[in-house]
C-alpha cells in the first residue's frame, strides 16, 4: 500500500534475511513473506519485509508502454475508447 | 624503601575512568580534569591565564553573538561528533550574519558515569575543529549531573564576531526578484545521524557534512558584499529555513526540485525511511539570497570555494502576502513546501 | 546513479505526454471522479503535484486508505492506557506517535509524561525489544492494511515458536475490500455517491491480488485500475479509468503488473489466515461500523492478544461535531468545505481523522494544496 520501495537483493542471509541495495543504500530485510527470491532479484520492501518480487519483464513492458506513448503525436490520441 | 615522589598526583584515567560527581564539585578532581583535558587540548593564551573569564579587545564594528546547545544523540556519527558539531554550529551562526567569528566559549554538562575515553575523544575533536576554524575556545565551564539526567554530555557553545562595514545581512531583507542559492547537497547530516540511531541500521557512504562555513562566507562577501540573507538550514532542513526567511521578509518563494543538489544515496535513504530531504538537517551548508544582478558572481564565488563546489541556484523570491514557499516538482506539478509539523519521524504509509 | 524501477517511473517528460493523452481522452463537459484509496497514492499526488497535470474534468478523491486516519479515538486511548500499564513497553510505528486521542493525549505526550513508548521501524525491532527486556511486557501497537498485516503475523508466529511470552499485540489491522464496500454502500441522504472509478492500492494488491476487487465492478458497476505508486503509475491508471468510463466498461485492470498478480502473495495470505480471524464488525473513524473489516488473533495465537492480557476498557468516543471527515472520506465534501478546516483543525491540532496523518485528505490539502485556495480567493 504505502511506502514500499523496490530494492535489489545483493546477498542472502540466515533466517530468511537478505541484504538489499537501493541507490547505494544497504539494509537488511526479511524474505520471510516471499519464496524463490535470489541474489540479483528486485523485491518490494515494506517495513523491513519483502512483499513481492518485482517482475522485471513486466516492469520493462510498462516502461516500454510509456516510452512508446511518448513517441506518439498528441493529435493521434483522439477520443480513446 | 624508595622515596615517595613529591606532589605526585595520579593522572586522570582516560582509558577506563568515568565521570563522577567529584568532577563537578569545584574541587581538586574537577581542577585536574580541566587541566589534563580541556586546558591541555584547547590550549591558548586565554585559557593559560586560568581565570573564570577571558578578556580580549574587539576590532571596531558591529558585534555579533550567537549561542547553541547541543544535545544530539548519538554522540558519534559518520563524519563527526557532538564536539566538532558544537564548534561548527556556533561558528556558523556567527558567520551567517556576515561576521568574522573571533572567540568561542564552551560549557559542558556531563552525566555521571560517562566514559572519560569518550569525553576525551569529543574534546579532542572540538580542539581540532576550533584550530582548523581559527577560532579559539577561550573560556568554559563544567558541571556534572546525576546518572540519567543527561544524555552522556550536553555542550553549549557561544561565539562572538564582528561584522565588516558595509555588510547588512538579515532574514528580513529578501525582496521580490531576488535569487536563492544553496551551497551544496542537502540532507547529508540528518541521514548520516539517522543511520546510526538504534533502529535504522543501514550501511551507506553518507557522512555528516558538518563544517565551519565562515571561510566560505568571507569568499562570498568578497564577491558580493551586498548579500541580503544568509542562513544555515539545520534542524528542520531547507524547508524550514525558507519558510522562516519568507515570513521574516514578508515575501513568497519559488524553488525548483530539479535544481536542488541531492546525493543519490541520501535520496535513496530518504525514500527508504519516508523522509522528505527538504526537511532533513544540514550542518555544513548555507542558503543565500541576493539581488538578481549579483547571482552569477555569487554562484561563482561559492563554487570556487571547497565547501561550495556543488552550489546551485534553486529559485527566486516573489511577491506573496501569504508567504508561501512553492516548489515546482521534478514531475512538473506544483506543491507548497510547508512548515514542518511536529518532529519528522519515519513513515510507514 | 539513478534508483532503478523508481526514477524511470518519475520521468517528467513522460508525465507531460501522459497528461496530454489524458486531456485528449476526457469527454468535454463530463466529470470523472476517481477515488484513490491508498495513502501512498494520496502522498504521491500531493508530493508531485499531479492534480496540476490532470485536466479539470478529473477530480481525485482521497479515500480512507490511511490506517492511521481510520483508527477511532477510542483505540488510541486504549493504546495510551496500555502504555501506562506498569512494566509495559509500548512499541509503535512512527505514524501513530503523534495522533491525538481523547483530551489531546497522544503516545508521544504519554511518553513525555513517563510512559515507556518506543518507536519501531519494523516488527523485528519488537521481537528484539521483547528478548532484551525479559522482565518487561512488550506490547506492539499493530496498525495497517494488508501490507503491514503479514509482518505482524510473522512476528506472532516467531514469538510462539521461540517461546517468547512477554510479548503481546494490540491488533488494529484492517481490510481493504470491506472498506471499499463501506464507501460504495454509503447511503447519503439527498446525494448519491458519484464515483466513476477506483484507483486501487499498490501494495495491498501485491499481497491480496486483483481478484478481491472484482465485486466493485460486478456488484457496483465501477471500474478499478490498480496502480503502482510512482506518479507515472498513477497517471496511467487514471488514463485507464477514463477509457473504461468512456466506454461504459467496469473491469478490474492492473497497471502495476510488475508487482501485482491476480492471486497475490499466497504465502503472506496463508500466514494471515493462520494467525488472524475477523471481528464481526469494527469501528472505522469517519465510516462507522463495517462488518468483517478488521482482524484479531485467533486459536493458539489469541494468547498474544493484548486486549485479553490486559484489562482495558473498550469505550466509544464520538468524533467532534463539526468534523466532516465522514463526508470527505466518501468524496462528498472537500477539505476546504469543512467549517473547521485550517482554523481549529490543522496538522498540529487535528480534530478528525482526515487531518491526523499526512496522508489524510485534509492534511494533504493543507500541506500541499491550500495555497491554491488562497490564490483563488485572492484572484
Amino acid at each position: 500500500m504505502c511506502l514500499a520501495i523496490p530494492a535489489r537483493v545483493i546477498e542472502l542471509l540466515d533466517d530468511s534475511g537478505a541484504l538489499v541495495d537501493i541507490g547505494g543504500v544497504r539494509k537488511e530485510i526479511s524474505l520471510g513473506l516471499v519464496d524463490g527470491v535470489g541474489v540479483g532479484d528486485y523485491v518490494i520492501v515494506h517495513v523491513g519485509y519483502a512483499l513481492a518480487r518485482l517482475d522485471e519483464e513486466e516492469a520493462a513492458r510498462t516502461l516500454a508502454l510509456f516510452a512508446e506513448m511518448s513517441a506518439l503525436e498528441t493529435a493521434e490520441a483522439g477520443h480513446a475508447d | 624503601m624508595s622515596a615517595v615522589k613529591q606532589d605526585y598526583i595520579r593522572p586522570v584515567d582516560f582509558k577506563h575512568g568515568r565521570v563522577d560527581l567529584t568532577h563537578g564539585s569545584g574541587g581538586r578532581a574537577m581542577a585536574q580534569l580541566i587541566d589534563e583535558l580541556f586546558l591541555h587540548v584547547f590550549d591558548n593564551e586565554w585559557l593559560r591565564q586560568m581565570n573564570d573569564q577571558a578578556s580580549f579587545s574587539v576590532p571596531a564594528g558591529r558585534m555579533v553573538m550567537a549561542t547553541d546547545a547541543h544535545v544530539i544523540s548519538p554522540l558519534f556519527f559518520p563524519g563527526g561528533d557532538i564536539g566538532c558539531l558544537s564548534v561548527h554550529g556556533t561558528v556558523n551562526d556567527v558567520a551567517m550574519a556576515g561576521a568574522r567569528p573571533l572567540y568561542l566559549s564552551a560549557s559542558f554538562i556531563l552525566e555521571e558515569g560517562f566514559p572519560l575515553a569518550d569525553l576525551r575523544r569529543i574534546v579532542e575533536s572540538m580542539g581540532r575543529a576550533a584550530q582548523a576554524a581559527g577560532v579559539p575556545i577561550v573560556t568554559g565551564d563544567t558541571k556534572v549531573v546525576e546518572q540519567g539526567k543527561a544524555d552522556g554530555v550536553f555542550i553549549t557553545t557561544t561565539g562572538v564576531g564582528v561584522v565588516p562595514a558595509g555588510v547588512d545581512i538579515s532574514g528580513d531583507r529578501a525582496r521580490p526578484g531576488d535569487i536563492i542559492l544553496v551551497s551544496g547537497t542537502l540532507g547529508d547530516h540528518g541521514v548520516a545521524v539517522m543511520s546510526k540511531r538504534e533502529n535504522l541500521g543501514f550501511e551507506t557512504a553518507i557522512e555528516s557534512d558538518t563544517a565551519a562555513l565562515h571561510g566560505l562566507v568571507a569568499a562570498m562577501l568578497d564577491a558580493v558584499p551586498g548579500i541580503h540573507c544568509l542562513r544555515d538550514p539545520t534542524r528542520g532542513g531547507l524547508a524550514t529555513t525558507l519558510n522562516e526567511l519568507a515570513r521574516q521578509s514578508g515575501v513568497g518563494i519559488n524553488i525548483r526540485e530539479t535544481a536542488i543538489p541531492l546525493r543519490t544515496e541520501v535520496g535513496a535513504a530518504c525514500e527508504f525511511l519516508g523522509l522528505d530531504p527538504l526537511y532533513v538537517a544540514n550542518e555544513g551548508k548555507l542558503v543565500a539570497i541576493c539581488a538578481a544582478a549579483d547571482a552569477d558572481a555569487l554562484l561563482a564565488a561559492m563554487r570556487g570555494h571547497p565547501l561550495g563546489m556543488s552550489a546551485a541556484i534553486i529559485g527566486e523570491v516573489r511577491q506573496d502576502a501569504n508567504c508561501f514557499v512553492e516548489m515546482e516538482t521534478a514531475f512538473g506539478g506544483r506543491r507548497v513546501v510547508d512548515w514542518l509539523t511536529g518532529e519528522q519521524l519515519p513513515r510507514i504509509c | 546513479m539513478p534508483i532503478k524501477y523508481v526514477d524511470e517511473f518519475r520521468d517528467g517528460r513522460l508525465a507531460r505526454r501522459l497528461a496530454e493523452k489524458i486531456a485528449a481522452a476526457v469527454r468535454p463537459g463530463r466529470g470523472y471522479r476517481f477515488m484513490e484509496f491508498c495513502g501512498g497514492h494520496t502522498h504521491a499526488i500531493s508530493r508531485y503535484g499531479l492534480q496540476d497535470l490532470l485536466p479539470p474534468e478529473i477530480r481525485l478523491i482521497h479515500g480512507p486508505g490511511c490506517p492511521v486516519c481510520v483508527l477511532p479515538i477510542a483505540r488510541i486511548d486504549t493504546a495510551v492506557a496500555l502504555a501506562r500499564q506498569p512494566g509495559v513497553i509500548l512499541a509503535s510505528y512512527a505514524d501513530m506517535m503523534r495522533v491525538p486521542g481523547s483530551k489531546g493525549m497522544s503516545l508521544i505526550k504519554a511518553k513525555a509524561a513517563g510512559a515507556d513508548v518506543r518507536m519501531v521501524y519494523s516488527v523485528t525491532d519488537v521481537l528484539r525489544l521483547a528478548r532484551e527486556n525479559p522482565e518487561r511486557e512488550v506490547v506492539f501497537f499493530a496498525i495497517g492494511f494488508e501490507t503491514t498485516t503479514p509482518p505482524t503475523a510473522l512476528l506472532i508466529k516467531q514469538a510462539a515458536q521461540s517461546g517468547i511470552e512477554n510479548l503481546s499485540v494490540f491488533c488494529n489491522h484492517v481490510l481493504t475490500p470491506p472498506a471499499l464496500r463501506g464507501i460504495l454502500d454509503a447511503p447519503h441522504p439527498g446525494e448519491g455517491l458519484a464515483l466513476d472509478g477506483v484507483i486501487g492500492p499498490s501494495h495491498v494488491s501485491a499481497v491480496i491480488g486483483t481478484r478481491p476487487y472484482e465485486f466493485v465492478a460486478t456488484e457496483y458497476g465501477r471500474p478499478v485500475a490498480i496502480a503502482g505508486f510512482e506518479p507515472l503509475d498513477v497517471m496511467q491508471a487514471v488514463l485507464m479509468l477514463v477509457q473504461q468510463a468512456n466506454a461504459g466498461r467496469a473491469e478490474v485492470e492492473n497497471e502495476y503488473v510488475r508487482a501485482v498478480t491476480p492471486d497475490g502473495n499466497a504465502k503472506a495470505q496463508a500466514l494471515m489466515e493462520e494467525v488472524f480471524e475477523l471481528h464481526e464488525r469494527f469501528e472505522w473513524r469517519g465510516l462507522g461500523w463495517l462488518p468483517a473489516s478488521a482482524r484479531r488473533l485467533c486459536g493458539a495465537y489469541a494468547a498474544f492478544d493484548a486486549e485479553r492480557r490486559f484489562a482495558v476498557e473498550a469505550a466509544v468516543v464520538p468524533d467532534h461535531k463539526a468534523c466532516e471527515c465522514g463526508a470527505i472520506l466518501r468524496g462528498i465534501k472537500r477539505p476546504q468545505e469543512c467549517k473547521v478546516f485550517g482554523t481549529v483543525c490543522t496538522p498540529d491540532n487535528p480534530i478528525g481523522s482526515c487531518m491526523v496523518s499526512s496522508e489524510g485528505a485534509c492534511a494533504a490539502h493543507y500541506s500541499y494544496g491550500r495555497f491554491r485556495d488562497q490564490m483563488a480567493v485572492n484572484a
